[in-house]
């Protein structure tokens, strides 16, 4: 079990390692910051100084390997443009973006799985079809235009949630929380259910696939043969197994949403780290792109490892692949 | 228990002209069609008959456990006297694992793969009686005991995948025993296992069966399992009852001439090894079926008469059989 545990952080090093090398040369390749560092106007030889100070004019190797001394240590070199130390900022927008993404996955959860397994139970059911004909519209809209509609429809139409911002927010620790204010959760509402929405589709398709296969088995059959209550059946005997494959791609996607939340957090200005990325692309901020990019891979690696570990709980047989 | 007692004590199962179909695009298949059975308490049955012959149908009918396309269309099953397709779901549901318990054919399938053993024996127990877990827990290990599972307490802990097949298949027949049935329906509950296991199983539920007075019927497509065990053999073709009585008199004067194939193709101790006689031909493919003896289109007896579907014929107080032209010869 912590030898498993191990031998993944180990695993998740070398990746980590991996990663740094081809992000480090894809950005380098990318273009060159300097244009960015110094006023369109300045001679060669204050480029040079600028460039000479931020260490650029060395070879892309020597850099690399600065780099990854003092990431090592914990500091991912400053923003070239606010001088800011990288991994701040990302920190610092990082609970925006945990707190809709996780508010999107927990809306997505709490509405995909009773649908799922309600559409899995009676397939042929007039409301099973509604609700797969409503999981392909809310799984093949694009997110920016669902955000739009979302908009238009409760925002300007109807006045009642707004469209931009976190809203107030509330100290918790060294994090801001808007969930915690009436008004942060308004905030929260639409853009949550725009990105929860795609989530949700998928994740009733899935635990409608895992319903009808798992309905099926022998000791379903069994359990009612039994005597059991249809209640229990379904809490326990189907449920749990249902929850395997749940859990897999609920875990993918809440890592997929988090890393990549870019499209809905520019719809609704959510000042989260998707926004972050893409002015620091844009930017050619090389410190904040590494530093996103290897944070990312970081919290996936530990993500699937939580996965993993939830599997573990509820599937018994899989912990036994994991004794040795 | 003598031959006599069998008949004349009043049926704890009745089953009369059962039929279960199943709706599908290529039309009715009728799995169970017109199936007759009569158990008396304690009695053994053996219902036997190749794959697809609708024995499993026949069993979760009695159960109440059809789910569509199939459908009871007619018939009549009475249970100590009370009719169970007239029943309500919840009626049915607390005679289900209570007066009516079930093994399946496959062990590695029966237990749900993610609870513990206990969870799924205490559940039983709690779903028809209102005990503490505690005692479920202890009616529970008195019963692995009782049929054979060493070290139980340490059992109760374990998940399905800890166990092997044989050990699965005796804690699925334990918790078929565990509220004390009157009736169990052990669907070829042996056939995943190997030989020597497989006898070990069948004469340990005799003995259980015969010492609690449980009623058994029995199913599976090996007559030769059947023989040892059973009180009363029903053997099934294409959703009918086609031949019924004492095992040995069926298994030594077989009236029809598809059970007479049965026993042919049954390795005796001088041709074990020797290759077996098949019956020709296969089950037919119940859609195409029509009016007639479905058995006409592999029977070596079939005449014009055979076209039109035989009836039951009695023979003394407990042969049953359909057929036009019975092996008549009791001189092997
Ligand atoms: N869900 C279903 N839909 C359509 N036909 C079915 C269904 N379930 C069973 N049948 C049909 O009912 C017939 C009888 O099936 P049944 O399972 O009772 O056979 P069996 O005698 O138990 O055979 P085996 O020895 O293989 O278990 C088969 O021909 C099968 O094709
Ligand atoms: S009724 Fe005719 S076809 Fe059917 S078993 Fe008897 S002899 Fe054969
Ligand atoms: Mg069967």
């Amino acid at each position: 079990m912590s030898t498993f545990v191990i031998n993944r952080l180990l695993q998740a090093f070398l990746v980590l390692l991996v990663m740094s090398v081809l992000v480090f040369v894809g950005i380098y390749l990318v273009g060159d910051p300097i244009s960015m560092l110094v006023s369109p106007e300045a001679t060669d030889l204050e480029r040079d100084a600028v460039r000479e100070s931020f260490g650029l004019d060395r070879p892309i190797f020597v850099q690399y390997v600065t780099f990854l001394g003092s990431a090592l240590q914990g500091d991912f070199g400053r923003s070239f443009l606010t001088g800011e130390p990288a991994l701040q900022l990302i920190l610092e927008r990082m609970p925006a973006t945990v707190e809709l993404v996780g508010f999107a996955m927990f809306f997505s959860v709490v509405i995909g799985v009773p649908l799922g397994i309600i559409a899995g139970l009676r397939p042929e059911a007039t409301y099973s079809k509604v609700i797969m004909t409503g999981s392909i519209f809310g799984f093949s809209l694009p997110t920016f235009w669902v955000g739009m509609v979302l908009i238009m429809l409760f925002a300007v139409q109807l006045g009642i949630l707004p469209t931009s911002g976190r809203g107030e927010t509330v100290q918790v620790g060294a994090i801001e929380l808007s969930i915690l204010t009436l008004d942060g959760l308004r905030h929260l509402i639409l853009p949550a259910l725009t990105l929860g929405l795609t989530k949700a589709s998928l994740i009733i398709r899935v635990t409608r696939a895992a319903t009808r296969e798992i309905q099926a088995m022998d000791y379903i059959k069994f359990a009612r043969a039994k005597g059991l209550s249809s209640s229990r059946i379904l809490r326990v005997h189907l449920l749990k197994n249902v929850l395997i494959p749940i859990i897999t791609v609920a875990g993918l996607e809440f890592g997929q949403a988090l890393a990549f939340a870019v499209v809905t957090e520019t719809v609704f200005s959510w000042p989260g780290m998707g926004k972050l990325l893409i002015d620091s692309i844009l930017t050619l901020d090389r410190p904040v792109v590494v530093a996103y990019v290897l944070i990312m891979v970081l919290f996936l690696v530990l993500l699937n490892l939580v996965i993993d570990l939830l599997y573990m709980v509820i599937d018994p047989s899989s912990r036994e692949k994991v004794r040795d | 228990m003598t031959p006599g007692q069998t008949t004349t004590s009043a049926p704890l199962l009745r089953v009369q002209n059962l039929k279960t179909h199943f709706h599908t695009r290529q039309g009715a298949v009728k799995a169970v069609d017109g199936v007759d059975l009569e158990l008396a308490p304690g009695e053994i049955l053996g219902l036997v008959g190749e794959s697809g012959s609708g024995k499993s149908i026949t069993g979760f009918s009695i159960l109440g456990l059809i789910d569509p396309p199939g459908r009871i269309v007619d018939g009549n099953i009475e249970f100590d006297g009370r009719d169970l397709l007239a029943m309500k779901e919840r009626e049915l549901r607390s005679l289900r694992g209570n007066d009516i318990a079930v093994v399946f054919q496959d062990p590695s399938m029966t237990l749900n793969p993610v609870l513990r053993v206990d969870t799924q024996m205490i559940e039983a127990v709690r779903a028809h009686e209102k005990v503490s877990i505690e005692a479920a827990r202890q009616r529970a290990r008195d019963v692995l005991v009782k049929v054979g599972i060493p070290s139980p307490d340490e059992r109760l802990r374990c998940y399905p995948f800890e166990l092997s097949g044989g050990m699965r298949q005796r804690i699925a027949i334990a918790i078929a025993l565990l509220n004390r049935p009157r009736l169990i329906i052990a669907d070829e509950p042996t056939t995943a296992l190997d030989v020597s296991i497989q006898g070990q199983i069948i004469h340990e539920v005799r003995s259980l069966c015969r010492e609690t007075g449980t009623a058994l019927i029995w199913v599976t497509h090996d007559l030769a399992v059947i023989a040892g065990l059973a009180d009363r053999i029903a053997v099934m073709y294409a959703g009918r009852i086609v031949e019924t009585g004492e095992t040995d008199e069926v298994i030594h004067r077989p009236m029809h001439p598809y059970t007479r194939g049965l026993i042919e193709s049954v390795p005796s101790g001088s041709t074990r090894g020797a290759r077996l006689h098949q019956i020709e031909g296969m089950t037919p493919s119940l859609p195409e079926l029509g009016e007639g003896c479905a058995f006409r289109d592999r029977c070596h007896r079939a005449t014009d008469q055979c076209r039109v579907t035989p009836d039951v014929t009695l023979l003394g107080d407990t042969r049953e059989f359909r057929c036009w032209h019975p092996e008549t010869g009791g001189e092997q």
